[in-house]
């Protein structure tokens, strides 16, 4: 039965052929494994032994420094699960487009991935202003975006599945750790002139007010600044416990080396920084040496001591190099295809809306990061973490919240 | 908001707050001078000014690892050595640049923009394709990297003065050089009158080879020094070309003098700026008022009387 | 020379380019491509506006500007405030803490919509100001400049820093204008849903249109007496000056003249794409608008249309295929049209093709 149809494809079109098996006794249908008819009813890109997925990244541009990582552990995801043989008994065959960096570019490439190719689910997107430019193609039509960087929140679709942290489970947790254990009193808020930071820092303001704490400064740099002398020094003026910073990209580089050149030694926590924004894959370029004693909120660290971690990092880097390195939203992308899979595989089809019905609940145990839940909202249930980084580049964990943390992408009080 | 503090605190901070204006004045300067050079005076709209000095920079890494995979005892020195090997690499390029490229649109002002722009995607993707999209980070000797303790409160960074100093030689060789070498009065005499420095035996076309490739030259030495304070990937150098050329646009472009002077009043206005509020409002101030100046005087702060 | 440029452009030859031009655009792209391509063709049309405009200004008038993105900027971010506001009615605003505002601004705090939001209301408003606006922001950019004699390269870098500064700006007042994220999630006009492939198909031909009249205003220009004395002024502006010309309002009235055509680009880009964002005013994007004219040949306004068409369709085809490649290919391209076709693709034609069709053509005339 299945010979036929696969030699059959040779001959007249596929649909008209899969509309006549649709006929066939449902006895038959269901005595086999499933055609593609059966689990895919909306024309996706889905044949007897493969189904398509679109990656879609700035390969080129400024944000290339960061989405590679991401590429690498959405290949390493979807090789793995062919390994394990594919999703419903498919092979996944990715199509990878690059975003270029540039906004419009990655909305008009989300079209081409469900329009002209029609991919079963989309594992991309990195930056806010990317995802706000797809999104409503995605919307539009019906495609299925999985989302792994750590954002602002402030956005529920149906169409998103949003890996990575919302604001809130990244930051609170953060700020109550730095008044228990450090007894930070005053916090001095910077970042990188655009909507993560600043959404952030007013969560962090709230939050901190709300404790009874103080903030004693709030500052914003434009994106790709290299000149942070005077802020440091107003930094020296104010005397902070705690210096909260949402700088990205190459100004991070920049930030870090005249911090420790003005003699504010990371490792004497006077002021402490806690950052929400250096993974271990900015510490590449800024340089271990230069944030020794950096403390990082987030949800994932390499040096995670589970098991589940250990096979990942192994794994990633047999593929990628020994030398590469895995940071919160490179492990974030990871749990992409996986939660695909699941819920591809709970729905019994690779239907858009059937996996939308299925997402909420999907639970994974096998996570690098340890158990996540995909939440009715399409965020997920993860734990926060503290990291303390050393100078070799890696995080040690200091401290880890006993439960996981509920996302709340709309935060009451805090807006 | 001073109502907190002792004397003391405003005075040291006030002291370390000029010290952060004049570091912005030497990086701005030595951004700026490659420029003036190739800008100012051979009048070539170089847009790949920044991919020029981060080729610096990547050399400069290269010599890092080199050194301390096989010579970690002379680690400490090895950035001057580093600042040589990018002077040479980045000389070496702008003259294979100048004979390829610039030297058949030398009457085209306006298409050494668009070429160059062009030659500064080929430059952006191919630090990719070598050294990869990510950043890379240029390990600095411990001593470099430190400050220096005044008094108490007053703390000044190493690599601030580095760069101070580096930026003050450069100056000062340059200035030389246009001024008392033999090449330096054959360069400035093709940029007065091509046709008469031609006329009375001057090589105008090696001068014009040498002058440019020293600009780039200097330009290495610029992205060698600015691995002390910023970043290293193949897109840097795109964040320092709008300031570069306003400094010198600002100066007055064939001015050296004019440079100085513009790169000081830029610094000392954006860094006095930036401590009363947010650094994105002072970068759009400072930017406007360099423009607003610009527009009632076009020729910037220092001109050359020249006949056109 | 002058005078056999002069003769190539015949009014005859002029309307068959044009003839030629509509017919490509309005007939056989739409047959040759489906609707997902059409409408990225529509959207390099867009920048085919802003390359007319580079040609009147930069070609015949001598005047580059490295920041036309700004006036794109202003004609698109007019129209999306018109869709923004349509888009952000109270009902579907509902969940906001103030419903009715954008929900950026609902984001950023904001709790009533600004006042130089309110006149976006209207569609009449908003067109007026896409052609009012970015008119009265190059007049006071050119009257500053033009007047004090400020012209070529200074002139470039100049409108370069104030694109930077734009796009410093518009990130940094993320409450008022979406910041970094722009304005997204655009639906209707006037109730008409444009997200549809019919409205696609509906929109690429008013775009293409619209660019056909921009075209014949350009043509237009270029042949009267103010072209001719562009030219002149370009080739020696003293000698114009001397004659008792005013200069520097001709100089006014055509950057003013191109910033109206890029704002009218931008516009049209917003309703095909449906969004609008800074990552389409700054100095890149600015210098890329520069790059299709060049391509296309800064003489030709004809050459404009097909320079914005194919250095956007080798983007988009490099990227699909080769994106480590692309990069490499347009510098090439940048650098072989700068070095080897100065006067860009017009210019090729001119020169090569030309010349064999007037062979052809004469050749079967004498038979």
């Amino acid at each position: 039965m299945k010979k036929e149809i696969s030699s059959s494809r040779l001959g007249t079109t596929r649909r008209t052929l899969l509309k006549g098996l649709a006929a066939l006794p449902a006895a038959m249908v269901l005595a086999s494994s499933s055609y593609a008819a059966d689990v895919n009813t909306t024309g996706l890109a889905v044949t007897d032994d493969t189904v398509k997925v679109g990656i879609l990244h700035s390969i080129t541009g400024t944000m290339a420094i960061s989405e590679t990582g991401s590429v690498q552990a959405e290949k390493l995801a979807i090789q793995q699960i062919n390994d394990m043989g594919g999703v419903l008994g498919r092979k996944i065959e990715y199509i990878q487009e690059d975003g270029a960096s540039d906004w419009p570019t990655f909305a008009e490439k989300s079209k081409k991935l469900l329009v002209n190719d029609k991919v079963a689910a989309v594992f991309g997107c990195w930056t806010s202003a990317s995802r706000k430019a797809a999104l409503p193609v995605f919307e539009q039509y019906n495609g299925m975006l999985f989302y792994p960087t750590f954002y602002e929140g402030l956005e529920q679709s149906p169409n998103v599945i949003y890996t990575g942290q919302e604001a809130t489970q990244q930051i609170l947790k953060g700020i109550d750790w730095a008044k228990e254990t450090k007894g930070a009193k005053k916090f001095f808020l910077l970042g990188s002139d655009y909507i993560w930071p600043r959404t952030s820092n007013k969560i962090a303001r709230k939050h901190i007010e709300k404790l009874g704490l103080k903030v004693v400064g709030e500052e914003y740099y434009p994106l790709g600044h290299t000149q942070f002398n005077s802020v440091i020094n107003k930094i020296k003026l104010k005397k902070p416990d705690v210096i909260f910073t949402t700088v990205v990209g190459g100004s991070n580089v920049a930030f870090y080396k005249q911090l420790k050149a003005a003699g504010i030694d990371l490792t004497k926590e006077k002021p402490l920084v806690l950052t929400l924004s250096v993974t271990e894959d900015e510490i590449l370029g800024i340089g271990g040496e230069n944030v020794d004693g950096l403390y990082a909120s987030m949800k994932y660290f390499q040096s995670l001591p589970n098991d589940n971690n250990k096979k990942f990092v192994a794994e990633f880097k047999k593929m990628w190099g020994e030398k590469s390195v895995i940071g919160d939203v490179t492990q974030a992308a990871y749990l992409g295809p996986w939660i695909w899979k699941a819920a591809v595989e709970k729905a019994g089809s690779f239907d858009v809306d059937a996996i939308k019905k299925t997402l909420p609940g999907i639970e994974l145990t096998t996570a690098p990061e340890g158990y996540v839940k995909v939440h009715p909202n399409h965020h997920l249930w993860s734990k926060s973490r503290i990291g303390h980084a050393k100078a070799d580049g890696t995080f040690d964990v200091v401290y880890e919240s006993k439960d996981l943390i509920e996302p709340n992408p709309f935060p009451k009080g805090y807006q | 908001m001073f109502a907190d503090y002792t004397w003391a605190e405003l005075g040291s901070i006030f002291a370390m707050q000029g010290f952060a204006g004049l570091i912005l004045f030497s990086v701005l300067l030595l951004m700026a001078l490659g420029l003036a050079i190739i800008f100012g005076q051979m009048g070539v709209i170089n847009m790949a000014h920044g991919e020029f000095m981060i080729l610096g920079a990547y050399i400069t890494y290269l010599t890092s690892n080199l050194f301390s995979t096989y010579l970690p005892d002379l680690f400490g020195i090895y950035f001057f050595i580093a600042m040589i090997f990018a002077f040479i690499g980045t000389f070496l390029l702008g003259s294979l640049v100048e004979w390829t490229l610039i030297r058949h649109l030398y009457k085209r002002p306006l298409d050494t923009l668009l070429a160059t722009w062009g030659l500064s995607l080929i430059l952006q993707q191919l630090y990719r394709t070598v050294f990869g999209p990510r950043e890379v980070g240029v390990t600095l000797p411990d001593w470099m990297m430190g400050s220096y303790a005044v008094s108490d409160s007053i703390e000044i960074p190493v690599n601030g003065m580095i760069v101070m100093v580096i930026t003050l030689v450069i100056t000062i060789g340059v200035f030389l050089f246009l001024q008392k070498s033999r090449r330096g009065k054959q360069s400035r005499a093709v940029v007065l009158n091509r046709a008469m420095a031609g006329a009375v035996g001057i090589d105008t076309a090696r001068v014009d080879r040498f002058t440019f490739a020293l600009g780039c030259g200097i330009a290495g030495i610029a992205g060698a020094t600015f691995t002390m304070i910023g970043s290293t990937g193949p897109t840097s150098g795109q964040l320092y070309i709008v300031d570069t050329f306003l400094v010198v646009v600002f100066g007055g472009a064939a001015s050296l003098l004019g440079t100085i002077a513009s790169a000081f009043s830029i610094s000392q206005a954006q860094s006095i700026m930036e401590f009363f509020m947010s650094g994105s409002m002072a970068k759009v101030l400072t930017l406007l008022t360099v423009i607003v100046i610009l527009m009632l005087r076009p020729q910037g702060l220092f001109s050359l009387k020249v006949r056109r | 020379m002058l005078q056999s440029k002069l003769r190539s452009l015949t009014p005859k030859n002029d309307v068959i380019s044009f003839l030629i031009l509509a017919a490509i655009l309005l007939v056989a792209l739409p047959l040759l491509f489906d609707i997902f391509r059409l409408n990225l063709i529509g959207k390099y049309l867009t920048f085919a506006f802003v390359a007319l405009g580079l040609v009147l200004s930069w070609g015949l008038g001598g005047i580059l500007s490295l920041g036309q993105g700004i006036f794109f900027g202003i004609g698109g971010y007019a129209m999306a405030m018109f869709l923004k506001l349509e888009a952000s009615s109270p009902e579907n605003t509902k969940i906001q803490s103030t419903p009715g505002i954008p929900d950026f601004m609902d984001w950023n705090q904001l709790t009533e919509l600004p006042w130089f939001w309110e006149p976006f209301h209207s569609l009449g408003f908003t067109i007026f100001a896409i052609f009012a606006l970015p008119a009265l922001f190059a007049y006071i950019i050119g009257a500053a400049m033009f007047k004090r004699r400020v012209g070529g390269v200074y002139f470039a870098i100049i409108t370069q820093a104030i694109a930077a500064i734009m796009t410093i700006l518009v990130i940094g007042q993320q409450g008022y204008t979406g910041g970094v994220n722009g304005i997204t999630d655009l639906r209707t006009l006037l109730g008409w849903d444009i997200r549809t492939d019919s409205a696609k198909y509906i929109l690429y031909f008013v775009n293409s249109i619209l660019l056909l009249a921009t075209l014949v205003v350009a043509q237009y220009i270029r042949k009267s007496k103010l072209g001719r004395l562009l030219v002149a002024m370009r080739d020696s502006e003293d000698r114009v000056r001397f004659s008792g010309y005013d200069v520097a309002n001709f100089k006014i009235f055509i950057f003013c003249v191109a910033g109206v055509f890029s704002a009218l680009g931008g516009a049209m880009f917003t309703l095909q794409v449906g969004f609008m964002s800074p990552s389409l005013i700054g100095i890149v994007p600015s210098i890329e608008m520069v790059i299709f004219a060049a391509v296309g040949g800064n003489l030709s306004i004809f050459g404009a249309v097909y320079g914005a068409l194919i250095v956007n369709w080798a983007k988009t085809i490099l990227s699909e295929s080769y994106p480590e490649l692309w990069l490499f290919a347009m510098g090439g391209l940048f650098i072989a049209v700068v070095l080897a076709f100065p006067k860009g693709l017009a210019g090729i034609y001119e020169s090569y093709v030309q010349p064999l069709l007037n062979k052809k053509f004469k050749s079967t005339q004498d038979k």
